[in-house]
């Protein structure tokens, strides 16, 4: 049986603020499983707190929406049991880069095969629109008292740093773009980290879809609007890194690119790196039966309800 | 006391070995057919700080110290300015013969407070101020002074050995203390040999230097020491199979037996050896192939109790090992859990609180909080251990209450368990049974659309595991409608809110009393103690020796505080006149819960939180003056270094 799109939603009414990116985000993601065609027993979305935390409950695959900032952790102990299960997580920006910044680091350094999607707006949606760890430096969005006081977090830099092995950046209005980013991530082998650029129309009043789209920048000559987001595979971008060598070049060259922001806003993908061994490889090398036999497929007791293990050996050593 | 044992201490300056001759030890007296149990005390250093193992050697069953040391094996002046004290008239003290000149005001690792105190008694007794005044002082006693020249043969061994660096070899002192100690008592050479050849298995060449080591110090002491010790240790016979083990691994066998596949943790003192010994292991037999648990070092305690969290949403057997500080980061989790109906396991080491408090050190000061923990109310198994025997079927047990009655299980262990090293006949194993609850099966989910939080009668609803075919769920830490989806209606709340409350109930009816609490003595005895986690084995201890003395204690222990079977409690407190309860906090917290739950105050408070471990002694003492009509209503026991 084939699945469709709408195989992929449930029929829950989706309670975002009419226009919210979480719409095309959410499409995208539908979209995205339907070309993969992944079974929903087999997907798990695992969503923190914020209005993105209640993508898991509109679509029709296992759903764990959990605490702030805490979305990675359930994530990887999911995965860590059943590595046959295709992990995608999906938080905000306070969630990822606040209050779950600590867990954003050390996923990168574990390479778990999953994907991460970041939906970055710069403010807290469902607080009533404070301003995120993405909020650049003197902005004053809407309904803020004051400019904003503290810098903010370059997520595509701290992705590279951490060592995210696929970085990426997509548009939540180019729906059928950040499909494709979304079918990439979900095929890269080891953590994969899309950004998503997503308006707030509600709380954000500088970064909105005119503002991405340039509509306050017309070119004299044309008369056109001067967009802001260009993708980065048009302009001959090459983000994969083949062999060791390059390894250094490219993440530097990813770093770079990933500063630039006001007049230009690349999204695609930044960076690449299947070189990398993943967590599950790794767990291999000390488990050769690691992804045979995971922790939740192992038997554990027989039909009498016996443990299974046999203690013999731990025994010994501490025989007197 | 019985008088067929001996007790021995060794101490010395953290990262000088030790551990290490503890174990070779405890392993030498356990092939000779003794029971042990060995009491570890160190601080939160790394080295250079006193530490030391008590231990007693027993025919009989022991875990429980006693005050007392027969011989004392002191590594520096710290060591015998600290514990000399406690040994016996006719004991003996094996210290370095160049220690005896040494100032106890000048010995840098004791803190001010402790030189003050001590400053004051040597003016109460007229004393000198240097390690000799104190060794004069315990020979009036008739204690015996073993001064070795240890240096001296470190010197001539790593001669023997052709090793330069006397750096190198100086860790073998503990050896030496082990060679002075045996031959003092006498004891079977081989036996030692064979536990230093044990201890060091991986490393050949390093049990020869220590066997030759040990040799070495053996015969200087034969040589030279023509005042032998009055107690001798002789091998007996054995005639079960025995392991000596450490309260940590207990609870890693209990787990791996009990089919947890998952472990994570953040390392923190006293549970990360634990995770350790779980990690060193990872691979082992099953009856149908190879297993395996993951232990997975996370970056905070948060993500750890988080992963578990997803793990056993995902189907695994999953835990997580923390002390009080990693519980208090653990808290948002917890209530997650308890939400969501996920079966988690916490082992949660306790130790001197609040705060960082003593990190080494041994308290119950946590009962309280395990209870209450998390915002908002759920229902949650808490289980606490009295030994190192408990330690292991609890650990196994705990996945059955958690997945049958989905909901966490936080286990309580005291580091007097956990760092503790004890003897016992081999488990019975056969005893771990494994019962995963209520798992859904495809009739139901071909009848009907799954749902993960289904209302039922007992509240406990089908589980499904994340990934399995044909099934999808959700979780959210929302409130919920059975489907997993948020919901705000009143009458769904209500709803949810009595089926996962009806599942502490349902647990409180099934789970059968003898896992919930025992009853050592007749049920109508006049006076009861009533105490919980590791004051077991000194209270058994202590009732037998009054028993000698004509005094009737019936000893009830709770294993299961919550939810707490009241109604036995009140039934065997009702009918009591005098009811003492001990506890290792300030306050009485198992006496307060005990309290609020049943209207029956307790009598007598015997508590103790210095940090360290009660030992049988101090708690015989109180309850004499109890009984005897002596003492007020609360005591606060204070013995240990």
């Amino acid at each position: 049986m084939v699945l469709k799109v709408s195989d992929y939603r449930t029929p829950l009414f989706a309670d975002w603020c009419p226009g919210c990116g979480n719409f095309g985000i959410h499409t995208a993601i539908q979209m995205a499983l339907a070309e993969l065609q992944l079974e929903p027993h087999r997907v798990v979305i695992v969503s923190g707190i914020g209005c993105s935390g209640k993508t898991p409950h509109f679509t029709n695959v296992n759903g764990v929406h959990t605490l702030h900032g805490r979305t990675l952790p359930f994530a990887i102990g999911i995965k860590l049991a059943n590595p046959e299960l295709e992990v995608i997580v999906a938080g905000g920006d306070g969630d990822g880069l606040g209050i779950g910044a600590g867990h954003f680091v050390n996923s990168g350094r574990r390479n778990i095969d999953m994907t991460y999607i970041l939906h970055d707006n710069a403010v807290y949606g469902l607080t009533k629109g404070q301003a995120s760890p993405t909020l650049k430096l003197g902005l004053q969005t809407k309904s803020l008292p004051k400019p904003n006081i503290n810098a903010a977090v370059n997520s595509i830099s701290l992705a590279l740093i951490a060592g995210y092995t696929f970085v990426a950046r997509a548009y939540a209005y180019d729906v059928r773009h950040m499909k494709d980013i979304l079918v990439q991530a979900i095929k890269h082998k080891g953590l994969a980290f899309v950004n998503i650029q997503q308006p707030c129309p509600t709380y954000n009043d500088i970064n909105t879809k005119n503002w991405y789209s340039g509509q306050d920048r017309i070119d004299p000559k044309t008369g056109k609007p001067k967009p802001r987001i260009y993708k980065l595979e048009e302009t001959g971008w090459d983000p994969v890194v083949r062999n060791p060598d390059e390894e250094l070049d490219k993440a530097v060259a990813a770093f770079r690119k990933s500063k630039e922001w006001g007049d230009k806003v690349p999204i695609g993908v930044f960076y690449k790196n299947e070189l990398i061994p993943t967590y599950e490889e790794r767990i291999s090398k000390r488990i050769p039966f690691y992804t045979k036999k995971p922790p939740a497929k192992q038997e554990i007791s027989d039909e009498s309800g016996a443990p299974t293990a046999v203690m013999e050996k731990w025994l010994k050593e501490l025989k007197v | 006391m019985d008088s067929k044992e001996f007790n021995w201490m060794i101490g010395g300056p953290q990262g000088s070995g030790i551990d290490t001759s503890a174990n070779i030890f405890g392993r030498a007296c356990g092939y000779g057919g003794y029971y042990l149990y060995g009491k570890r005390e160190y601080h939160s250093n790394i080295k250079g700080l006193h530490s030391y193992f008590h231990f007693r050697v027993s025919e009989k069953q022991v875990a429980a110290n006693i005050n007392n040391v027969d011989l004392l094996a002191a590594f520096d002046a710290e060591t015998v300015v600290r514990h000399i004290g406690e040994v016996v008239p006719n004991g003996g003290v094996i210290l370095e013969k160049e220690d005896l000149n040494i100032k106890i005001s000048e010995i840098s690792t004791l803190p001010p407070e402790f030189i003050a105190e001590f400053q004051k008694y040597l003016e109460s007794k007229r004393m000198g101020n240097t390690i000799s005044d104190l060794v004069e002082e315990a020979k009036k006693e008739n204690i015996r002074m073993y001064p070795v020249p240890f240096l001296d043969l470190l010197k001539e061994l790593a001669d023997e050995l052709e090793i330069e660096k006397l750096s190198k070899v100086t860790r073998m002192k503990n050896v030496l203390a082990l060679g002075i100690t045996f031959s003092l008592l006498d004891y079977d050479v081989s036996l030692v040999e064979k536990a230093i050849k044990t201890v060091f298995g991986e490393k050949p060449r390093i049990a020869d230097m220590n066997v030759l080591a040990f040799k070495k110090a053996h015969e200087y002491a034969k040589q030279t020491f023509s005042d032998r010790l009055g107690c001798k240790l002789k091998k007996i016979g054995v005639h079960e199979e025995r392991i000596f083990l450490l309260g940590n691994q207990a609870v890693a066998l209990g787990k791996i037996l009990g089919g947890c596949r998952i472990q994570t943790y953040y390392p923190i003192t006293p549970a990360a050896d634990e995770s350790e010994y779980l990690e060193a292991h990872e691979i082992f037999e099953l009856k149908n192939g190879d297993g395996a648990i993951v232990v997975m070092q996370t970056e905070d305690e948060i993500s750890a109790v988080n992963m578990a969290s997803g793990a056993a949403l995902a189907g695994a057997r999953a835990a997580t090992s923390t002390s009080g500080p990693g519980f208090s980061l653990m808290v948002e989790g917890l209530s997650w859990a308890g939400n969501n109906e996920v079966p988690i396991v916490i082992t949660y080491y306790q130790r001197g609180a609040p705060s960082t408090g003593l990190p080494t050190r041994h308290g119950q000061d946590d009962l309280r909080f395990a209870i209450h923990a998390g915002h908002g109310e759920f229902p949650r198994i808490i289980l606490a251990s009295g030994d190192m025997k408990e330690c292991f079927f609890d650990a196994a047990n705990a996945f059955n209450y958690a997945e049958r009655y989905q909901m966490p299980v936080i286990h309580l262990i005291d580091k007097a368990i956990a760092n503790s090293t004890q003897s016992y006949a081999v488990f019975d194993l056969s005893q771990v049974k494994i019962n995963r609850g209520k798992i859904v099966n495809s009739e139901d989910t071909k009848k009907s659309e799954y749902k993960r939080f289904k209302f039922t009668n007992s509240g406990i609803s089908s589980r499904a595991f994340l990934g399995r075919e044909g099934t999808v769920m959700w979780y959210t830490g929302d409130e919920h409608n059975e489907l997993g989806h948020i919901s705000e209606e009143p009458f769904n709340r209500n709803s949810m809110m009595e089926k996962r409350m009806k599942k502490l109930e349902t647990a409180a009816k099934e789970i059968p009393s003898e896992e919930k609490l025992n009853l050592f003595g007749r049920e109508d005895a006049e006076n009861v103690v009533v105490s919980w986690g590791s004051p077991k084995a000194a209270i058994l201890e202590a009732i037998e020796m009054l028993e000698n003395e004509g005094f009737e204690l019936t000893f009830l222990q709770v294993r299961m505080p919550h939810p707490l079977p009241q109604e036995r409690i009140a039934e065997i407190l009702g009918k009591a006149k005098t009811k003492i309860a001990i506890e290792m906090n300030y306050s009485g917290q198992l006496a307060g819960i005990i309290s609020e739950k049943t209207g029956i105050f307790m009598d007598n408070y015997i508590l103790k939180y210095n940090g360290r471990p009660m030992t049988t002694t101090e708690v015989y003492e109180a309850l004499r003056k109890i009984l005897h009509g002596e003492e007020s209503k609360k005591q606060v026991l204070t013995y240990g270094s």
